[in-house]
């Protein structure tokens, strides 16, 4: 078998930095590779070399049988690229894209109505021709990227990213197309930070901090871990804290909630007798479960998180003076004629997690800022901890804690600093203030970081220092928006190790995310699409409700797929 | 260069351009407001300024004098008999400065070859407005004794006349250099911004993974930048002839060579900017400082070349705005005076040159 990609000790310097520490590797010619790994492991890097826009520091590397840097040109013609935000222009339509990249690529006169013909079939894009890139959805801006990288018949087709913050429908028919061209023997380069996306390929290509973790089939990692994965159900305690003392026990290597029930990976095949009397005590039931490629990669980097967290334990339980922490009320938030939020109605009690999913654009993030009272309503009421955001809203925030995807963080001032700053705008003062500041710093072991600014922090600190910043105050509701989104799944592990432990000591949770996983954390899930509630139930209820015949066990994104299109063809 | 490529690359840009609000905006809505401020906030003539008079003497020819103060359009006059009484006026900045007509101005005037002294005090934390009062004193008590009917006709009488532009309007001299600022904004600022905005949005990494070349793609922004730079052109000279009454004395022709020919380095040096900065923000600040600051000061429209120090008027040869204000000035006020117009079109090329080579020694076809 010959190889669409040859890389031969390739290192790769930005100044001091070494973002890729002399890696080899063969990638086979027309299969799917998934070229996997956290952000910051060197995946974008990697990519650039391979679309010639980078030149090795170091080695060798050979694209189509070509050289990177010697033979740049051949390389442009020879390889179709879609960078992470597409490279479309916004001002132009899909058919002016369309025309552009086809005289760029030098594609003959003759083929391009033939081929236009063909790739907005394959895309579906054909009714879409006059609309402007800009006006396009996530998901369709997506497929007229791609039409614009396979525009020339390309022998080796690089995918940066083509997933991230792009919700499961666009996603799966995104698969669908990139599948269908590696079976017609186009060699498919895809980069992605998913690793349930990384299952679905031929072949994987596992980066971690510069380097190769794994070549290989993603069937024969997962291997690994056979009659390691187990799943406990039917538990008569809270499932959190079930996992949190499963975590704690030696023979678990890792574990996550998944609905009502908790999945746990071993470090061997034999269930060890402590974990069977916690089962048992528990009143819940183990079973074997399927080995997926995320377990096997936890367990390759050797093992997740403990189960109890630090900052948790130390908290004080939220008094349970009230019931209905967040409550809003036929919310609508309207900009213009076009409605983003209609009449959205649901109430979060204490101690409890709530998701809130939907497709991109559907109106999840407009619901969720008016709920922290960063917008106003244009319509109905929002409250949190009982105070209407519209009349007490100060009061309000003091009561809630915010963390966003990209952390929020001040990356000008150092760690200390930035600590500083927000006990400061959340009102602590003298004593109190440098208490928790030092709390902080020992629960989370920011101790040698204090100096240093998050910019030059490992992502793992910063997520740290992003949530010590939004629980100084000890507030008593939490909004998580996109908080995981990007980070490595031990990483993730961690966060919600906290998370959990924090939902136990009864302060109420709001998540918004695009990991389905994630959503298996929630203890109920909020479905929007175009604007509106669709579905409120706990994961497993949701699951059930669209299982049948032809799906008889959906995961939650099968839940997902199918509700949203439901809505979309009752709407149609 | 592939032919194909460029087409296709300045169809793309003419789109983006005829579709993007701010690219119009700066084109067509900056030129009125430019103008607009040039004519009526920024006027380098003065009307109104307020002059004290201390009339000392109480003779009929002081009071005459005082009386001519008093009459001229360009003075609002507060009289005193006490110096002291202004003094505290022009601290406060209330007085311009004030005027002197000491208690023996009449027996002076009477004695044969008398002279009389006045003096002139002024503020001169205002250089510019010092000048003016101390220059304008100094004629209004000329004409005044010119005038009186006891003195012997003088000898010698100045005859002045102000070719260009006979009433010393401001406004005619402001608005050609504010055609220029419109000019380097679109050259300049324009071009840098989107290209910067190409890399920042990611275009450029997909551009660059074509085979399309790094020259093609910069030079696939020169057209349409340089068509909606003479249309500004022909836009701004319109409204100054038809709303401001700028004289317009030169043919169209000298018009269009010359500005074609500053949109030359104006657009080089737009280019030049878009390989050293790759985000919008310091695209911006490099073209303002480099680009719009030049051509407010060094062009010479508003702060005259000849009284800066020789290195620094050196120095002004590479800032297109100047070469081109000069051409400006003469085709509105003068007509086609054709040496200066090629000797200025030259320079505009030599400097343009000069920045293409730059653009092209920087820019490469790799990220890193």
């Amino acid at each position: 078998m010959n190889s669409a990609v040859e890389i031969r000790g390739v290192r790769k310097d930005f100044g001091t930095v070494e973002a890729l520490k002399g890696i080899d590797a063969d990638i086979p010619a027309g299969r799917l590779t998934g070229l996997v790994g956290p952000d910051g492991a060197g995946k974008t890097t990697l990519m650039r070399m391979m679309a010639a826009l980078m030149h090795p520091s170091q080695g060798e590397l050979r694209v189509a049988g070509h050289d990177v840097t010697r033979e740049a040109e051949t390389i442009h013609r020879l390889t179709g690229y879609m960078p992470q935000r597409f490279g479309l222009y916004e001002d132009l339509s899909v058919q002016e894209n369309l025309n552009l990249y086809a005289d760029l690529q030098g594609l003959p006169r003759g083929e391009t109505a033939q081929q236009f013909q063909r790739l907005l079939a394959f895309t579906g894009l054909a009714p879409f021709t006059r609309r402007l890139a800009g006006q396009l959805s996530g998901g369709m801006k997506q497929k007229l990227g791609l039409a614009c990288a396979l525009m020339a018949h390309p022998r080796v087709l690089l995918l940066d990213e083509p997933s991230v913050g792009v919700d499961p429908v666009s996603r799966q028919e995104l698969w669908r197309m990139v599948q269908e061209l590696a079976d017609e023997g186009m060699s498919v380069l895809w980069a992605t930070a998913y690793l349930d996306e990384a299952e679905r390929c031929d072949q994987v290509l596992l980066l971690d901090e510069g380097e190769i973790r794994y070549a290989g089939a993603p069937q024969a990692l997962t291997e690994r871990i056979a009659g390691r994965s187990v799943l406990v159900s039917n538990l008569q305690v809270d499932r959190r804290e079930f996992l949190a003392d499963a975590l704690d026990q030696p023979s678990v290597r890792d574990g996550v909630i998944q609905g009502g029930a908790v999945r746990l990976v071993l470090a061997e095949t034999e269930v060890s007798p402590e974990l069977s009397a916690l089962v048992a005590g528990a009143g819940g039931q183990l079973e074997p479960a399927q080995g997926r490629f995320e377990d096997a990669f936890i367990d390759l980097l050797e093992g997740g998180t403990l189960g109890h967290s630090a900052i948790a334990d130390r908290m004080e339980p939220v008094a349970a003076e009230r019931d209905i922490m967040v409550s809003c009320h036929a919310l609508t938030k309207r900009f213009g004629d076009f409605t983003a939020t209609d009449q959205v109605s649901f109430e979060v009690r204490r101690g409890e997690v709530l998701g809130l999913l939907g497709p991109n654009g559907a109106g999840k993030s407009t619901t969720f800022k008016m709920l922290c009272g960063l917008l106003k309503p244009s319509a109905g009421r929002a409250e949190v901890v009982g105070l209407d955001l519209r009349h007490s809203g100060s009061a309000a925030k003091m009561q809630l804690g915010y963390m966003a995807q990209k952390f929020s963080l001040y990356d000008l001032m150092t760690v200390r600093q930035n600590l500083e700053f927000f006990s400061g705008i959340y009102g602590l003062r003298g004593t109190q203030r440098r208490e928790r500041i030092d709390e902080m710093v020992e629960i989370f072991h920011l101790a040698p970081y204090l100096e240093a600014f998050p910019d030059s922090l490992p992502l793992g600190f910063k997520q740290r220092l992003a949530l010590a910043c939004a629980l100084m105050h000890r507030p008593r509701v939490l909004f998580l928006d996109e908080p995981t989104s990007g980070v490595d799944p031990i990483t993730r592990r961690e966060f919600w190790t906290h998370i959990t432990g924090l939902v136990r000591k009864g302060v109420t949770v709001l998540v918004t995310t695009h990991f389905m996983e994630e959503a298996e954390y929630c203890d109920r899930v909020v479905l929007v699409n175009r604007s509106q509630v669709i579905a409120l139930d706990t994961p497993d209820g949701l699951k059930a409700s669209v299982a049948g015949p032809d799906c008889p066990d959906p995961s939650m994104e099968d839940a997902f797929i199918r509700l949203v299109l439901a809505q979309q063809e009752q709407a149609a | 260069m592939n032919s194909r490529r460029l087409r296709a690359l300045t169809i793309k840009e003419s789109w983006q351009v005829v579709r993007d609000p701010s690219s119009l905006l700066i084109a067509f809505v900056m030129p009125p407001v430019l103008f607009f401020l040039f004519a009526n906030a920024v006027s380098l003539d003065l009307e109104d300024v307020a002059l004290g008079v201390v009339l000392e003497s109480t003779g009929p020819a002081a009071q005459e004098l005082a009386a001519a103060y008093d009459a001229t359009p360009y003075f609002q006059v507060t009289t005193a008999r006490d110096r002291r009484e202004l003094d505290p006026l022009l601290v406060r900045g209330s007085l311009r400065g004030y005027v002197v007509i000491p208690a023996d101005f009449d027996r002076q005037l009477r004695q044969p070859f008398g002279a009389p002294r006045v003096q002139v005090i002024t503020d001169g934390s205002q250089p510019n407005t010092a000048n003016f009062v101390q220059s304008y004193a100094q004629g209004v008590l000329s004409s005044w004794y010119a005038g009186r009917i006891d003195n012997p006709v003088p000898l010698l009488s100045l005859e002045q006349r102000f070719w260009f532009n006979p009433e010393l309007d401001s406004r005619r001299v402001l608005l050609p250099g504010a055609m220029a600022i419109v000019m380097t904004m679109i050259g300049t600022l324009l071009t840098a911004l989107v290209v910067a905005r190409e890399w920042e949005r990611g275009t450029m990494e997909a551009m660059m993974s074509t085979p399309a070349g790094t020259l093609e793609l910069l030079a696939s922004k020169l057209a349409p930048y340089f068509v909606l730079g003479m249309l500004a052109t022909l836009g701004c000279t319109l409204m100054g002839i038809l709303i401001y009454d700028l004289p317009y004395r030169g043919s169209l022709w000298a018009l269009l060579l010359t500005s074609a020919a500053f949109l030359v380095p104006a657009l080089g040096q737009g280019l030049l900017i878009s390989t050293l900065a790759k985000n919008q923000f310091v695209a911006a600040q490099l073209a303002v400082f480099s680009g719009f600051m030049p051509a407010f000061l060094l062009s010479g429209f508003l702060y005259e070349i000849d009284s800066m120090p020789t290195w620094l008027q050196w120095l002004t040869q590479v800032v297109p705005a100047r070469h081109y204000v000069q051409s400006l000035q003469s085709v509105f006020l003068a007509g086609d005076y054709w040496p200066e117009l090629l000797r200025n079109s030259l320079a505009l090329l030599a400097v343009g040159v000069l920045f293409f080579s730059l653009t092209l020694r920087n820019s490469h076809k790799v990220l890193d």
